[in-house]
């Protein structure tokens, strides 16, 4: 082979190509080398350390002389959370919700870390920020921001109705009813003023939205009589409700079920609590001393 | 080298091949042990490179006893004697940067890399370790003669000395960087007890490294190599720029002194006498003569040199000096204020001046941001009434808690604001949150979207005081 390359004394890998192409051996830098070696190195320290191979006669996996795992890892970043909040929780375990609202830096603990939970398990159905859902019976589950509660606002029927959940009622009218009778009751409430037709009294509606029409908060029955509607405001969707009432068992029924939480058993009791202080803080929740004036304004169905 | 052949080549072809001749390259191979003499640059020089002394005095100044000047990470903010600065007033600090980097720009175009050859940490740092190795090993020839020595008792002790002088030194370098973000008495008892947090581990270590390892040992070549500002710098001179300079037409054709005179039949000759003092002293090792150059960090010490042999020599100062291209070439020189790229630069000083008078007087004492909730953007309450909520957040940058009262401007006729019946609790140095709804008749809102402006005011001064502008939404009408 020809040694005509202007690096003379440098041997070359022994391949000609194109008569004279040669490629010369230099070796490569120390540095690079060391650099290669401590690589190598450190593999095998990383294989010996760490998890690494699988073994699949056993379906398992070298642990490594470190005894790290991702779970471990996990654990111990959840550990450094929970430690912020660990003060807060182990307060309100003793608390009752409304205590808790008494407190404002509880409340504001709750405000901020209720998202998740709220997001979690109640979002499905009343929506992101407790804004409702809307399917093609109108409003799905009702806006839990507005001051209309068919089961109470103060915080101790809020804690309730998740604790216990909660499941509407009304009759079907549509077989005692005539179809103008359905709609001059129809018409009556989409005013707000169900009296307005002797037919409220007279078919029975008062037995459970009470005699003026604003509903019996121990029922869940709607208040006729306000600006926020369970389902439709439209006289359509009324008649609809008053003809196949609200999980009457008719097969048209309007839907109304929340379920109980507690039972579920998902939920830990501080849990509930902090939901109950999350729903509260919207801006419906109602404060215990005025009350009596304000509270009642409920119903399943209006 | 032959400076007449330099600059007929210059800009053409065959200039390139003979700047290639001449190509030599301070690559840090051989340590530049620069002469030391004193004269009128030494001099500036020692009094610019002091300034330093407030990087390693400032931090222990009191002031109401606190730390007078204090860039308090930890507690996200800034103590300025009384002043105290925010994250959300940290605007200014682009600002700040912006003047600085001007201030360099101008004095650039000016004269050259003042900043490099007087103020730069790199040139100070490199200039009291070299001091310091001139007082353990001597002269720059004795230094040679060290280096080239065999390991001996005398040699170990010397080393051994200076680098654990530079040691110190930087060792007091990283401890004085610390405590402008920490309180530094704080500092040193933590420091002493060896109980830093490891931030402040890490900060001290690298900048121990960094010092001893940048001044001590890479000295010029981190100004050579690593250094992006020098680069930056060398490209922003111009021909108006006065910068060190040989003076060649006076200077060439350089020779040894001879005895006799021209007319005495010596030959003609230049008043460079060829000593080498100018390549001498300098720091970097970059000999003037060739011209402007990237090594040269323009500190004036061939300045100083060149004086000192012209004195010996009976020939006028300033073969070696401040001098602009235009006037080494023989060109007219434009006086300073025909310079306008310094113009703009001053002009962007001001600018950045200005902005920051206006905002350290325009701070405030309390800042107010009003978020309205987008989900839901208003809620129809049983009465029909609309509510709107609201986060606020309060910056109170008093030195105490406060308490605020809300009131709107604006807004929905007959609207009432919910959760600020009583005066809300405002915590000093840091942001407080509260939820805030207004609630309006429905029958009163005419448009979908009506400007409202929140305002808070402190109940004990009603100078203490933010406002903020936000929207109410409602349906449509």
């Amino acid at each position: 082979m020809s040694e005509k390359h202007d690096a003379p004394g440098i041997p070359t890998t022994g391949h000609v190509w194109d008569d004279d192409l040669a490629d010369l051996t230099n070796p490569p830098p120390k540095w690079w080398m060391l650099g290669l070696a401590a690589s190598a190195l450190f593999c095998v320290v990383y294989f010996i350390y760490y998890p690494s191979f699988p073994i699949s006669s056993t379906g398992s996996f070298t642990k490594g002389i470190g005894g790290w795992t991702a779970i471990k890892e996990m654990e111990a970043d959840k550990g450094e959370v929970d430690a912020v909040r660990g003060k807060f929780e182990t307060r309100l375990k003793g608390l009752t919700p409304a205590a808790i609202l008494a407190d404002s830096e509880l409340t504001e603990y709750v405000k901020r870390s209720g998202k998740v939970l709220f997001g979690d398990n109640c979002a499905a159905c009343h929506g992101q920020n407790g804004i409702g859902t809307h399917d093609k019976q109108g409003l799905f589950a009702p806006i839990l921001n507005d001051d209309d509660w068919l089961y109470g606002g103060k915080i101790e029927e809020i804690h309730a109705s998740i604790e216990n959940g909660r499941q509407g009622m009304m009759m079907a009218g549509k077989d005692m009813l005539s179809a103008t009778e359905i709609d001059t009751l129809a018409n009556a409430v989409a005013k707000g003023q169900p009296n307005a037709t002797p037919l409220f009294a007279e078919k029975g509606c008062t037995g459970c939205h009470g005699p003026d029409g604003k509903g019996i908060q121990a029922m869940g029955s709607a208040n006729l009589t306000d600006k926020v509607w369970r389902f439709d405001s439209s006289v359509e969707g009324i008649k609809y409700t008053i003809s196949y009432g609200v999980n009457s068992g008719d097969p048209k029924a309007r839907v109304a079920v929340m379920p109980n939480f507690k039972e579920a058993g998902k939920l830990s009791d501080a849990e509930l609590k902090k939901l109950a202080v999350y729903v509260y803080k919207f801006g419906g929740g109602q404060a215990d001393a005025p009350a009596a004036s304000k509270a009642p304004e409920a119903g399943v169905a209006k | 080298m032959d400076k007449e052949a330099g600059q007929k080549e210059a800009g053409t072809v065959t200039g390139i091949y003979h700047e290639l001749e001449h190509w030599n390259v301070n690559m840090g191979d051989k340590t530049v042990h620069a002469k030391r003499m004193p004269g009128f640059f030494r001099t500036i020089k020692n009094y610019t490179q002091a300034l330093y002394l407030l990087f390693f005095l400032v931090p222990y100044l009191r002031w109401n006893g606190k730390q007078a000047i204090l860039f308090d990470i930890e507690h996200r903010q800034f103590n300025f004697f009384s002043l105290t600065v925010l994250p959300q007033d940290i605007w200014m600090l682009s600002l700040l940067l912006l003047l600085l980097a001007m201030a360099l720009f101008a004095a650039t175009s000016v004269a050259s890399r003042v900043f490099c050859g007087y103020f730069c940490f790199q040139t100070a740092w490199t200039d009291w370790f070299v001091w310091l190795e001139d007082k353990i090993e001597g002269a720059p020839h004795a230094r040679r003669k060290l280096d080239a020595a065999p390991w001996n008792l005398e040699k170990i002790r010397k080393k051994v000395i200076k680098h654990l002088l530079w040691m110190a030194i930087a060792l007091f370098t990283g401890i004085s960087f610390s405590i402008w973000f920490v309180d530094a008495y704080w500092y040193w008892s933590t420091l002493i007890r060896l109980e830093l947090p490891m931030v402040g581990w890490v900060t001290l270590i690298t900048f121990f490294f960094g010092t001893y390892i940048m001044a001590g040992l890479l000295r010029e070549q981190v100004c050579m190599w690593m250094c992006p500002y020098a680069r930056i710098q060398g490209v922003m001179t111009d021909s108006q720029t006065i910068l060190p300079a040989y003076d060649y037409k006076r200077g060439e054709p350089r020779g040894k002194l001879q005895r006799k005179t021209d007319a005495e039949g010596g030959t003609a000759q230049g008043d460079c006498i060829d000593c080498y003092q100018c390549v001498q002293v300098c720091p970097t090792g970059v000999d003037i003569r060739d011209g402007q150059q990237l090594g040269c960090i323009t500190c004036g010490l061939c300045l100083d040199a060149c004086d000192s042999i012209m004195d010996k020599v009976a020939k006028p100062h300033g073969l070696i000096r401040y001098a602009s291209l235009d006037e080494l070439e023989g060109k007219p020189v434009k006086k300073m204020y025909q310079h306008p790229r310094t113009w703009v630069y001053i002009g962007i000083i001001l600018m950045a001046f200005g902005g920051i008078v206006y905002g350290l007087t325009h701070l405030g004492s309390m800042t107010l941001n009003v978020i309205s909730e987008r989900q839901p953007l208003f809620v129809r309450m049983s009465d029909g009434s609309i509510q709107n909520k609201y986060e606020f957040k309060v910056l109170n940058k008093t030195g105490h808690d406060l308490f605020v009262t809300v009131t709107a401007e604006g807004g929905v006729k007959d609207q009432v604001i919910l959760g600020a019946e009583k005066p809300l609790l405002t915590h000093h140095g840091r942001g407080t949150s509260f939820t805030i709804f207004v609630r309006a008749p429905g029958e009163n809102i005419k448009k979908e979207v009506t400007p409202i402006g929140f305002r808070i005011q402190s109940v004990e001064d009603p100078l203490i005081a933010a406002e903020y502008k936000t929207r109410f939404n409602g349906p449509k009408p």
